[in-house]
Parts: C-alpha cells; structure tokens; sequence
C-alpha cells in the first residue's frame, strides 16, 4: 500500500475560546488532486496553518508523505510546497531571485537551483520573465510564480489556499489548469482550497468542511450526484442559498 | 533527513539565500538607505555643532583628553543607526507575517531558531555596511579614532547589531499588527536613545536625577553604545560586553519561543 501524500487523523484546533476545527480526518494519495471545500470561515486556511506548522495542533496527528509533523518535522517540510492566499513574493526583487531564495531555503542552490529554476519557469510559462521584477507582472502571472516557487524543490504535497482569490475569469482558468497540467507532470499531490465551486471536477477527491468540521468526503462526482456540487454543498452545510 | 544530518553544505546556502535576500533588498531600496544615513548626520552635524558649547565633557573613558561633542555623540549615532536597522527588520518582519512572505521562511524544513538566527546575522551585515558609511562621512566630520579602531570595532558593531536586532525580532513576535507598531517604535526607540549614554555621559545624568542616572545605566541601549565607543578606541568595556550578550540571549531565546508553533503566543489567533 502507497503511503499517502497526506494523513490527517483527529485532528482539532481552537483559538482559546473559539473552536476552529473538530476532529477533522482525511487522506490524499499520492498523485491525487483534491478539493477542499468550504465558506470563509469553515477553517480552511486554519488546516493549512496546521499543515504547514505555522500552528501547532492542540490534538491528533499529520502526516506528509508518512512524516509526522510533530516527531519529524524537517522531513515532512521538505516534502510540501505551499502557495499562500497572499502573496508570498518578494516585490523587491526579480522572478529568478525570489526562486532561487525559496530553493536556498530548501538547501538548493548552485547549479541544481538554476538547473530547475529554469524547468519550472518553462513550464509556468515565464521563462521570458525571470529577470524582471515580481511587480511587473499580472496578477495571473505572480500565481503562476508562486506555483514555481512551491515546485522548485520536488515535493510530494502541493498545499493551494484559494490561489484564485482575486483574479479574472480567463487568468482563474489559466492558473488551474496550469497547476492540474503540473501535478500530472510531477506525480504530485494536491490539497486545493477554495469556495468556488465551478474549479472542482467530478474526478477530484472532495472535502467539504463547514465550522471546522469535515461534513463529508469522496469522489467530488459522487458527492454531487444528479443535482449537482451546489446544491448538495448547500444541502449538506446548511447555508441558505 | 533530521537536520542534524543536513550536510554542512546545505546550511551554508540556506543562510546564503536569506542573506542575499536582505541584501538585495537593502540595495533595491535605495530611499531606505539615505534615510539609515540622514538621520544620524543630521544629528552630528546640526544638534552636536548646536550643543557643543552648551554641552562641556570632562575627560570621559575611554578618551584620554577632552573631545570634542561630535566625537563623543558619534559611538551614540552608529549605535543609533543599528537600532533604527533592528526595528525597520522588526517592521518588515509584521509585515511580511500579514502578507505571506513569513510563512515561506517558517515553512522551510530547517530548525526555526536556525532560521530566524539567519535573518538576524543578515540584517546586522546591511547594519555594519550603513556604519562604515556614516564612520567615513564622520571621519571628514573631525571625528577621528585611531585606524585601528575602525577594525576593532567591529566586532563590537556584530555584538551590538545582533542584540538590538534580536529585541526587534522579539518585539515582531508579539506584536499582532502592523498598525500597532508605530506605537511601540515610540515606546522603544526613543526613550532607549534618550536614557542612555549616547548624547551625554551617565555622570551627567547623576547630577540631574540619580532615577534617570539608574535608568540609563541599566538601559541595554547605554551598553552597546559604550561597547562601541570603547572598540573604537581599542578598549573593552567588560561590563557593556555582558550585557550586551545577556541582552542578546534572552532577546533571540524569547524570539524562538514566541516563533515556535507550539509554545508561541502569536500564533494563537483566529483563522479562516
């Protein structure tokens, strides 16, 4: 059996007073894109925050790529690649530099951070844009960067926080097919986050989580059934429509 | 891997990267620069030539004879330029938390203390470099320590960097958002420059008040400058260097509390 991508068992977190997720559980296989759906507020970015240890948990476990984030939190780190709801790039220097950063900070530098600088630029489509500064780019064009950076060191996990948020419809479209086209290429997981609900496939493994709990999972076609994602995600969170 | 058994190699450029980083960031931001070196000239050139006449020294270790005002104020000044350096890092630090270039720092898989440690040691080398500018210009000034002094004091700028730069790095970890941070740089800066010895001696301050007297002794800030007035001119103040490396401990050791996932007090706010 593969070791999944990514483990969540039990996992809760409260902010003092304020519960912001209850035994949340869920597994992605290596090399799945999946959904996780959810309003503002469901506790989507929290997880995130759990996932990439900017939290610590206050109970269960998580695991990337069979590493527990507690016990072994360097080797699972180097297997997870995070583009942030905000940007995460810095506007005071160029396309190149801000990669070769986030390659250093993985150990990677020298020739191998050029050598795959120069590949994920390729493949994002912004190899004619390396040496300008991030600022002088698209909105579109700055995901499609933040989606490089995430890649240079290989990981297993690719983490998505609404990487959509803010920008138009066709560069929306460009950014997630682009980022599905990558995850076949480089046989990696995805976790991708968002309350949209037209960037989900029936193909996709779906979570929805509403108030920090994870109200249902599986195949995103299946959890729609005939009437469709919209009205079984209403269905199912309660909000009104 | 653990990062015990990272290779040295991959630690070396790791701290490279964030150095670099700084680095180009402090050449990109040209304005910033000036204003790290206006603000002391100002001080040298217009309020120490003001107060020269008003403010009379007696013969203060480590000089030997009476200097002149802008000589004395001038350890004070480079002082003055780390601290600004330490808290526009510490600014920079709330900032880059509330966008997302933070969390990519936090998200490596090397230690946090290890991480944070490398920002610190990049930010004092763009310090040092702002120093030796403003040494040079003071130079022409009339404020001239022996040559040797401009080597050996630096490992005294180090020291002094490193500490005013931990208590910003300490400082970014408590504060929860970027519109508070105007206030605590006035609660800061200014009374840690002005209770201190970098515009007049202690014994001064012992004629005025024995209180401000003990507040500017005990102020962390007093240290540093004295610990560099002193390299400048080839002495050691024994005392300011403890300080200022006890300062220097429980400043980055509170940091890498602050900035640890499960102990940190920060982190705990309400998400989405």
């Amino acid at each position: 059996m593969m070791t999944p991508a990514l483990s969540i068992q039990n996992v809760s977190h409260d902010f003092g007073a304020v519960q912001a997720l209850t035994d949340v559980s869920l597994t992605i296989a290596p090399g799945r894109f999946a959904a996780l759906l959810g309003v503002n507020g469901a506790g989507k970015t929290t997880l995130f925050s759990l996932i990439t240890r900017l939290y610590d948990n206050t109970s269960g476990v998580i695991r990337v790529a069979g590493f527990d984030l507690r016990r072994q939190p360097a080797q699972a780190l180097a297997r997870l690649g995070v583009v942030f709801q905000s940007r995460a790039l810095d506007a005071d220097l160029t396309v190149a530099q801000n990669l070769t950063y986030h390659a250093n900070l993985h150990g990677i530098g020298g020739r191998t951070a050029r050598t795959r600088i120069a590949e994920v630029l390729e493949q994002v489509g912004l190899a004619d844009r390396a040496g300008e500064r991030v600022t002088a780019l698209s909105g579109g064009q700055m995901r499609r960067a933040e989606i490089a950076r995430a890649l240079i060191h290989r990981p297993a996990l690719l983490l998505l926080d609404e990487a959509t948020v803010g920008l138009d419809v066709k560069s929306r479209a460009e950014v997630l097919a682009l980022t599905r086209d990558l995850i076949a290429d480089h046989g990696v997981a995805a976790l991708w986050a968002t309350h949209i609900m037209d960037e989900i496939q029936p193909e996709d493994d779906l979570f929805i989580l509403h108030r920090g709990r994870l109200l249902t999972q599986g195949s995103a076609g299946d959890i729609a059934g005939a009437q469709g994602l919209t009205r079984a995600f209403l269905d199912l969170t309660g909000v009104a429509a | 891997m653990t990062p015990a058994r990272f290779p040295p190699a991959m630690w070396t450029t790791a701290f490279a990267g964030i150095a670099r980083r700084e680095m180009l960031r402090f050449v990109n931001q040209r304005g910033r620069f000036l204003a790290a070196l206006v603000r002391p000239l100002v001080w040298l050139f217009i309020f120490a030539a003001g107060f020269r006449a008003v403010l009379g020294l007696s013969i203060t270790p480590p000089y030997q004879t009476y200097v002149l005002y802008e000589v004395y104020v001038t350890p004070g000044l480079v002082a003055m330029i780390q601290l600004f350096n330490g808290m526009q890092s510490s600014l920079s630090m709330v900032y880059d938390r509330e966008t997302g270039a933070m969390r990519t720092l936090l998200v490596s898989p090397f230690p946090r203390w290890f991480l944070l440690g490398s920002k610190l040691v990049a930010g004092v080398l763009v310090s040092i470099v702002q120093v030796y500018v403003f040494l040079a210009i003071a130079y022409l000034w009339r404020v001239e320590p022996p040559l040797l002094g401009y080597i050996a004091v630096l490992p005294a700028l180090i020291l002094s960097g490193l500490m005013l730069g931990a208590m910003g790095l300490f400082l970014s970890s408590a504060i929860r958002q970027l519109e508070n941070f105007a206030g605590v740089m006035n609660f800061v800066i200014f009374p840690m420059f002005f209770a201190s010895t970098a515009l007049y001696p202690l014994w001064r301050m012992r004629e005025s008040s024995t209180l401000l007297h003990d507040i500017c002794a005990i102020n962390p800030f007093t240290h540093a400058v004295e610990l560099i007035r002193f390299a400048l001119y080839l002495q050691v103040n024994w005392l300011s260097l403890a300080v200022v490396l006890g300062c220097l401990a429980v400043f980055f050791g509170g940091a890498v509390f602050m900035y640890d996932p499960a102990k940190g007090l920060w982190m705990r706010r309400k998400g989405g």
